[in-house]
């Protein structure tokens, strides 16, 4: 789970990380008394979307008074956002941050993520702030130094310290840099964060350490324990059929392609739109409907795929260890006959109670196509879809 | 021969809760030696006739179980796991899905401060089956047969598919370890290709991968250097999208890393025969075996 800047900066700054004054805003004018009520020279107004690339998409703009900043607002606010992680449609923006400046000396880069060779959470800074770390990462790897932190006592004061020296901070700074790292990891550990980073992390002219950036994702599997984190959730950010998908108990992510999949299994569900695409189609989404799905919820699943204007045709790829066909083909008719069928269905399955599972489908007089393994499968879904659609489009 | 459990494995169910109760039923049913349930407050009662016990540790002193399942959920999976080596288990395997990420760290942690040798399999994961002996998981039994390929995935259903192919086939399999679709796993795919090859039973490997990580990477370091037995591979996800994860919560495309382009190149690179179509696993390793 995602949360805003806004929010990662209001949990930063409870834990004893410096981050800049700011207000929350929702209007042109609520920028414009910002400006006014922080009583600074300058300010920044920043788009509030959980994409990332949001200052070179122009969603970070620097204000001088209280009509820049309505005005700033005002055309961050006209038009959704595109950048190049928010997709060719873009991101409304409902919300701003309006921050105080500040004169920055350095920029830096302070990331905390998962290690998964070491199995523990690795914190990185880099000299190289304000870019994209990916890109350091490729390009100059050296210049990201690494801390490992045990959970047992958190992240040292002598690892902080190494940090600090090796990147280039005097030792004046040594202490600052220490609490601002420890805070960050402590963070990190208690809100059971995937990713934490500050980009950049700024040393001011007057050597201050401040958080100018913050993003922060969650582990989806621990928000059962952090119920201040799920409040936090801005639902409009997130796709509305991952987010029903997810309220039934279903993984389903959205693609481009036109041929909808039902699988169980999250490989399995990889591989079937893997095999689409080898069959020269593209799949228009994932779905892992579970391994102890139940009739309701493959129906839902299938009502999810059917929402999907760009779907055309339709692949059930399905192998029976806990859900039993059965189960699978009872849900599909279930669905089928409430919500009507006018695309093409190939359905495959197989494992437990395969036979009475087909007989299922079979008795059910539906217009559905069986296939025996995967690949009949792709090849049948693939070609119907073309015929179903070059059938429309000459008619 | 097999690789980490056999006909002798004696196996204690941690967690009769439905989900546990299911399994447990179906594992004995397919032979496996189940020797004792561990569920605390039933200890001292038979639940589907297997004897309960209140703890890990009562039911070893009682039943010399070596290995353990769990089907605890997730928030009682990090206590699950300790007391299993506490009790001096000496293969735990976490089925349960949706553990926290920090709750595996710290028990990894832990493990490693104990100086703990019990191997983990999972979480997040099928299990582990030595056909016609030992099934240890919630894999359908009836899909597998015994032989020489040892298989190892991180994806379960995906795992049936390759040995429903192979066993279509007439092929049988030595051990199959799915080792889990988390990011934070205890047997990675290195460990699962290490078990193999020094496995007299094993005469070739299916690995199956997936996007995510970079433990396709390592294995294929591995293989290149070490493993004398032909491997084929596959890796799902060649099609899924950047940033998203993909059901497992390690399945997922982070700044440009765990790409399967990367990964079927590393294992190409080490002369590992990756299939690109998901229905040809078993095929493409009839086709290397017969060169």
């Amino acid at each position: 789970m995602k949360i805003h800047e806004y929010q990662a900066k209001a949990i930063l700054k409870a834990a004893g990380v410096p981050v800049l004054e700011g207000r929350v805003v929702h209007s042109a004018q609520g920028a414009g008394a910002a400006f006014a009520e922080l009583g600074q020279p300058i300010a920044v107004v920043k788009a509030q979307i959980h994409a990332g690339g949001r200052g070179k998409g122009g969603g970070v703009k620097l204000v001088r008074s209280v009509a820049e900043a309505e005005q700033a607002a005002a055309a961050i606010m006209a038009k959704p956002l595109i950048t190049y992680q928010t997709g060719p449609n873009g991101q409304r923006v409902k919300t701003l941050l309006v921050e105080q400046g500040c004169a920055i000396e350095r920029e830096l880069y302070a990331g905390i993520a998962l290690d998964r060779a070491s199995r523990l959470p690795v914190l990185m800074v880099s000299s190289e702030g304000g870019v994209e770390i990916e890109e350091v990462a490729h390009k100059h790897p050296e210049k990201i130094l690494k801390e490992t932190i045990d959970p047992l006592v958190g992240l040292l004061p002598s690892q902080a310290r190494r940090l600090a020296k090796e990147v280039g901070l005097p030792a004046t700074l040594w202490d600052k840099a220490t609490q601002f790292l420890q805070a960050l990891c402590r963070v990190y550990i208690q809100k059971d964060l995937s990713l934490a980073e500050i980009n950049p992390l700024v040393v001011t002219k007057d050597g201050q350490l401040i958080a100018l950036d913050a993003k922060m994702n969650f582990d989806s599997n621990a928000l059962y324990r952090q119920p201040d984190v799920v409040a936090l959730r801005d639902l409009d950010e997130e796709d509305a059929s991952e987010v029903a998908g997810q309220a039934a108990g279903i993984s389903y992510i959205s693609l481009d392609g036109n041929i909808g999949c039902l699988v169980n299994g999250a490989g399995l569900a990889m591989a079937t739109m893997d095999i689409i695409k080898l069959y020269g189609a593209s799949p228009a989404n994932f779905l892992d409907v579970g391994g102890g799905a139940t009739k309701d919820q493959v129906a839902t699943a299938f009502r999810l795929i059917l929402a999907d204007p760009k779907v055309k045709g339709i692949l059930i790829n399905i192998f029976g260890g806990i859900l039993r066909c059965t189960t699978l083909a009872d849900g599909i008719v279930a669905a089928v006959k409430e919500t009507g069928l006018s695309l093409p269905l190939v359905v495959r399955l197989e494992g437990t109670e395969v036979e009475q599972g087909r007989q299922i489908l079979r008795d059910s007089g539906l217009p559905i196509t069986t296939a025996s393994t995967m690949a009949d499968a792709a090849e049948k879904i693939v070609k119907a879809t073309a015929q179903a659609t070059a059938g429309r489009s000459n008619s | 021969m097999s690789v980490l459990v056999n006909k002798h494995t004696r196996v204690l169910v941690q967690g009769l809760g439905k989900a546990g109760r299911f399994h447990m039923a179906q594992m004995v049913q397919y032979g496996t030696q189940v020797v004792g349930g561990v569920a605390p407050g039933k200890g001292g009662t038979v639940v589907d006739g297997v004897p309960a016990f209140d703890s890990v540790a009562e039911a070893v002193k009682a039943t010399g179980a070596d290995a353990s399942v769990v089907y605890v959920p997730a928030a009682g999976c990090l206590d699950s796991i300790l007391e299993a080596d506490a009790a001096g288990l000496r293969l735990c395997v976490v089925i349960t899905e949706g553990i926290p990420t920090s709750d595996m760290v710290k028990a990894f942690a832990v493990l490693r401060a104990r100086g703990s040798t019990m191997r983990i399999i999972g979480p997040n994961c099928p299990g582990i089956i030595t056909p016609g002996e030992c099934k240890i998981g919630i894999m359908p039994g009836y899909i597998h047969r015994p032989g020489p390929v040892g298989v190892v995935s991180r994806s379960g259903t995906l795992t049936y598919e390759a040995v429903w192919q192979l066993s279509e086939r007439g092929i049988g399999q030595s051990t199959c370890i799915g080792i889990g679709g988390d990011p934070l796993i205890g047997t990675t795919h290195l460990d699962a290709l290490r078990l193999f090859q020094d496995d007299p039973a094993t005469e070739a490997i299916i690995m199956i991968g997936e996007i995510g990580g970079s433990a396709e990477e390592e294995a294929a370091e591995y293989i290149s250097k070490n493993v004398r037995k032909p491997v084929v591979g596959f890796i799902a996800g060649q099609t899924a999208p950047q940033g998203k994860r993909m059901g497992h919560a390690g399945a997922i495309i982070s700044g440009g890393s765990g790409k399967a382009a990367d990964k079927i190149a590393a294992l190409e690179r080490a002369g590992v025969a990756v299939a690109r179509n998901p229905s040809e696993m078993a095929a493409t390793l009839v086709k290397l075996l017969g060169k």
